[in-house]
C-alpha cells in the first residue's frame, strides 16, 4: 500500500525471521506428522494419521494430558485468586506502594530454570540442610523428600510454588491496571446508596468491572499451564510421575529422534490450545463490551 | 543533525538509519554463512590443513579439557577444532547430526537408529587389527549387525560403596544378595545417617542420569532387558521378584532421597548422608579423600543366592565418526591415532584428572594406579561383572520400560501390569526396527 523501501529495510529482517524460524518450522513440523522420521527431519515414510492415533491411544501422551489437567487445576484458580487478592491491597495501601509493585513484579524477571534450581537445591532440598525442611525441623518434623515423594506427592507443591512465585506479579500487574481503570465515581454513587465497602462493593462493582481482565488472565495462564516445560523439565526431568506434554514431545524429539510422532504431538496441542482458547473465549465473552 | 554524529559519513538522519539497517542485514548473513561445515578447504586459522570438529560432553574433572585441546594439537594432518560442551550434549549432538554443520568426530553411546539411519560409519578397517585389546563387552556395546561403530575411549563402571566402619558398628557384611542388601540398609540407617543412596528417583527414573537401577535390577536377576536375540528379557519370573525385591528397599524407609545430587555424585556418601551408595568409578577419588581406607566396594548384588549374579554396568564414552564428516577417512584416521595408537593420551586422559579405566586391556592392565588396593578390586570387579549395555535398546524403549519400574517401585503399582504396557511399547519398537 504505502511501504517505504525503509518500511522494507526495517520489517524485512524481521518478517523473514518470522517465516524462517516460525512458519517455515511449523509446515515443516506438519508435513513431518504425517511420516515416519527416526533419527532424521526428512520426511521418509508417509504414514498417514498413524503418529496422531499412536499418540492419542492409552499411552504416555494421554497421560502427559492428565499431568496437565492437574497442574491447570492447581495453579490456574491460585494465581487466579492470589494475584487478584494481592492486586487490590497493592491498590489500596498508601504506603510504599512502588515499592511492592516493584517487589512483586522482580521475579518475573527471573529465569525458570534459575528459579527451579534455587527451589530444587535450596528450599525444597530434601536432606536437613534444605530451607523447607529446616524450618520443619524447628517443629520437629522429619525431613521431607518433596522431589522424592510420591506419596503424598509433594513435588506438586514445589511446582506449584515455583511457577506462582515466578508469575505473580505480571498478573498482579494485569489487575492493578483494571483495578486503576474503574471510576471511583461507581464506587461513591454505590456508598451514596447505602452500599457497604468491603466485600458488597467487591462483589458488585470491581469484580463485574474486571471481566475482561480476570478472563485475559484466565485464557493467560491456561495457555501457560499447557506450555509448562522448564520447571518440570529441571525439578523432574523425565519422570512420569508429572510429565506434562511438552516435556514428553521434548524427550521424544530431542531424545528418542522422533520427528514424526514429536511432530504429531507438537499439532495435537497447538489444535487443543486453540479449541480451549476458542470455547474460554465463547464462554467467558472475551472482548465483548463492558456491562 | 545532531553534533556528535557530524563526523559520520552520512548526510541525513534517514541515511543514516539507512546504512545501519544495512549493516544489520550483512551482519546477519555475515553470521549465517560463517559455519564452513566440518571440512576447512585451506588457508586461514587451518595454515593449509584441513580442519576436524570434535565434539565432547562436559567431563567434570578439571584439566580434561587442556588435555584433549593438547591431543587434539598433536595431530599433524588436519587442525582439529575442539568443542566442549557444557549442559545438554544430547541434544545439541541429535540437532548436529542432523545438519551439515555437526561434528565430523563425537563422542557418544551406540544405538542402532544412529546406525539405521546412516548417521555413522563402520570402524572395522581400524579397531579390527586391535580388537583382541578390547573386553567383549566393549566390542558388545560398540557392535551392531556384525560391524563396529565406535572406538572406546572411557571405560566407566560402578560399585556399591560402603563404610567399612559404619558396617563394623552395625554388624553386617558387604551385601552379596538383595535380601542381605535390604538387611544392611535397614540396619545401617540410624544417628540420622540413612542406610544406602541409590538416587533420589529409587534408582527408576531416568532424570538427569538418574535410573542407576534399571538394567541392573535385570541383570542381577540373571536376564536382560532383550535378550541376546533381541526378544523382550524382562517379563521373566526372576525380572519379577527383582523388582518385587527392589520395591521392598524402596518402601523400606532406610533409603535416602531428596539429595541436592543423584547418584553419579558421591556428596551424599561422602557427606554421611547415607552409609552405602551406588555409585561410580570416577567417584573413588574423593571417596578416598574423604575416608582414606574406611570404604570398601562390591558389585550390585544378586537377586538371591541362587539366582542371578552380583553385576555391574559398563559405561563410559565411545568415539564415533559421523557420516557427514567432510572427509570419513581423514575423520576415521584421526580417531585411530588418538584413541587407538596414542596409547600415553588414552592412560593420560583415563587415569590422570579423573578415575577411569582405559578400554585397551593391555593398557588398563600395566596402568599403576589400577596395581593395588581397591583400585585393583575395582578393575577385578569390572572385567567380571560388567555387562554391556545392548544397543538394540533404543531411547523409546528405555522410557516406556522407566515409566514402568517408576510405576512399580515409587508407585506401588502392579508388576504384570505395568510390564506388559512396557512390553507393548517395546514390541512396537523392535517391530519397526524389523521393517
Amino acid at each position: 500500500m504505502g511501504a517505504t523501501p525503509a518500511f522494507w529495510l526495517f520489517m524485512g529482517p524481521f518478517l523473514a525471521g518470522l517465516v524462517v524460524f516460525v512458519y517455515l518450522p511449523i509446515a515443516w513440523s506438519f508435513v513431518l506428522s504425517f511420516n515416519r522420521a527416526q533419527n532424521t527431519v526428512q520426511p521418509r515414510e508417509f504414514v498417514g494419521l498413524q503418529n496422531y492415533l499412536d499418540l492419542l491411544g492409552p499411552g504416555p501422551f494421554l497421560d502427559s494430558l492428565w499431568t496437565f489437567t492437574v497442574f491447570a487445576a492447581i495453579i490456574v484458580p491460585l494465581t487466579f485468586v492470589l494475584s487478584l487478592l494481592l492486586a487490590v491491597l497493592l491498590n489500596q495501601i498508601a504506603v510504599a506502594r512502588a515499592f511492592f509493585r516493584s517487589a512483586f513484579f522482580l521475579p518475573t524477571a527471573c529465569s525458570y530454570v534459575v528459579a527451579s534450581l534455587i527451589w530444587k537445591l535450596s528450599i525444597f532440598n530434601g536432606v536437613r540442610f534444605g530451607l523447607a525442611n529446616q524450618v520443619l525441623s524447628l517443629f520437629g518434623v522429619e525431613n521431607i523428600a518433596w522431589l522424592s515423594s510420591v506419596s503424598p506427592p509433594w513435588y506438586w507443591l514445589v511446582l506449584a510454588t515455583v511457577r506462582l512465585w515466578l508469575q505473580l506479579g505480571f498478573y498482579i500487574i494485569l489487575f492493578l491496571a483494571g483495578l486503576q481503570r474503574i471510576s471511583p465515581e461507581l464506587y461513591e454513587a454505590a456508598y451514596v446508596d447505602g452500599a457497604k465497602a468491603g466485600w458488597q462493593t467487591f462483589r458488585h462493582i470491581t469484580l463485574p468491572q474486571l471481566r475482561t481482565t480476570s478472563v485475559a488472565v484466565l485464557l493467560l495462564n491456561l495457555i501457560a499451564a499447557y506450555q509448562a516445560f522448564d520447571e518440570f523439565y529441571n525439578l523432574l526431568g523425565n519422570s512420569s510421575l508429572a510429565r506434562p506434554p511438552l516435556v514428553y514431545l521434548y524427550y521424544t524429539a530431542q531424545s528418542n529422534q522422533d520427528y514424526g510422532h514429536g511432530s504429531a504431538g507438537a499439532m495435537i496441542l497447538a489444535a487443543l490450545i486453540v479449541l480451549v482458547t476458542l470455547a474460554q473465549n465463547r464462554i467467558y465473552g472475551f472482548g465483548r463490551p463492558e456491562t | 543533525m545532531p553534533a556528535d554524529m557530524s563526523h559520520l559519513p552520512v548526510s541525513t538522519r534517514r541515511t543514516f538509519l539507512s546504512l545501519v539497517g544495512a549493516l544489520g542485514i550483512g551482519g546477519a548473513l555475515a553470521a549465517c554463512g560463517g559455519d564452513t561445515g566440518g571440512l576447512d578447504s585451506g588457508g586461514g586459522s587451518g595454515g593449509g590443513k584441513p580442519t576436524l570438529k570434535q565434539w565432547y560432553h562436559l567431563y567434570g574433572e578439571s584439566g580434561t579439557e587442556q588435555a584433549v585441546q593438547r591431543y587434539a594439537q598433536g595431530y599433524e594432518r588436519a587442525t582439529v577444532e575442539v568443542q566442549w560442551t557444557p549442559g545438554d550434549y544430547e541434544s545439541k549432538l541429535s540437532s548436529g547430526l542432523l545438519s551439515d554443520s555437526g561434528p565430523d568426530v563425537f563422542e557418544y553411546q551406540l544405538n542402532v537408529d544412529m546406525v539405521r539411519s546412516g548417521q555413522i560409519v563402520p570402524l572395522d578397517d581400524i579397531v579390527g587389527p586391535v580388537r583382541g585389546d578390547y573386553t567383549d563387552t566393549d566390542v558388545t556395546a560398540t557392535s551392531l549387525d556384525g560391524s563396529i561403530y565406535g572406538v572406546k575411549i572411557v571405560d566407566d563402571t560402578g560399585f556399591l560403596y560402603y563404610r567399612k566402619s559404619l558396617l563394623a558398628a552395625a554388624g553386617v557384611q558387604p551385601p552379596t544378595t538383595m535380601d542381605e542388601l535390604i538387611d544392611a540398609s535397614r540396619a545401617l540407617n540410624r544417628d540420622g545417617v540413612k542406610g544406602l543412596f541409590i538416587g533420589n528417583d529409587a534408582g527408576v527414573t531416568p532424570a538427569f542420569g538418574g535410573g542407576a537401577l534399571l538394567d541392573l535390577v535385570l541383570w542381577s536377576a540373571g536376564t536382560a532387558n532383550l535378550t541376546a536375540d533381541n526378544r523382550i528379557g524382562f517379563t521373566t519370573p526372576e525380572a519379577k521378584d527383582s523388582f518385587r525385591k527392589l520395591r521392598e528397599l524402596a518402601e523400606s524407609g532406610s533409603i535416602l532421597l531428596g539429595a541436592p545430587t543423584d547418584f553419579w555424585d558421591p556428596s551424599a556418601f561422602t557427606q554421611e548422608l547415607a552409609a552405602m551408595q551406588w555409585c561410580g568409578l570416577w567417584a573413588m577419588p574423593k571417596i578416598k579423600e574423604a575416608f582414606g581406607d574406611d570404604f570398601g566396594i562390591v558389585p550390585w548384588p544378586a537377586l538371591s543366592a541362587t539366582v542371578g549374579k552380583p553385576v555391574t554396568f559398563l559405561g563410559g564414552w565411545t568415539s564415533f565418526v559421523s557420516a557427514k564428516a567432510r572427509d570419513v577417512d581423514l575423520a576415521k584416521d584421526f580417531v585411530k591415532w588418538l584413541w587407538i595408537d596414542n596409547a600415553e593420551a588414552q592412560e593420560d586422559f583415563n587415569l590422570s584428572y579423573g578415575f577411569h579405566i582405559p578400554p585397551r586391556k593391555s593398557l588398563a592392565a600395566s596402568a599403576q594406579k589400577l596395581q593395588e588396593g581397591v583400585a585393583a578390586e575395582a578393575l577385578r570387579i569390572f572385567n567380571e561383572s560388567a555387562v554391556a549395555p545392548n544397543p538394540m535398546w533404543t531411547p523409546k524403549m528405555k522410557s516406556a520400560f522407566a515409566d514402568a519400574a517408576t510405576a512399580i517401585v515409587r508407585g506401588g503399582g502392579d508388576i504384570d501390569a505395568e510390564l506388559a504396557k512396557a512390553q507393548q511399547a517395546v514390541e512396537a519398537e523392535l517391530a519397526r526396527l524389523a521393517a
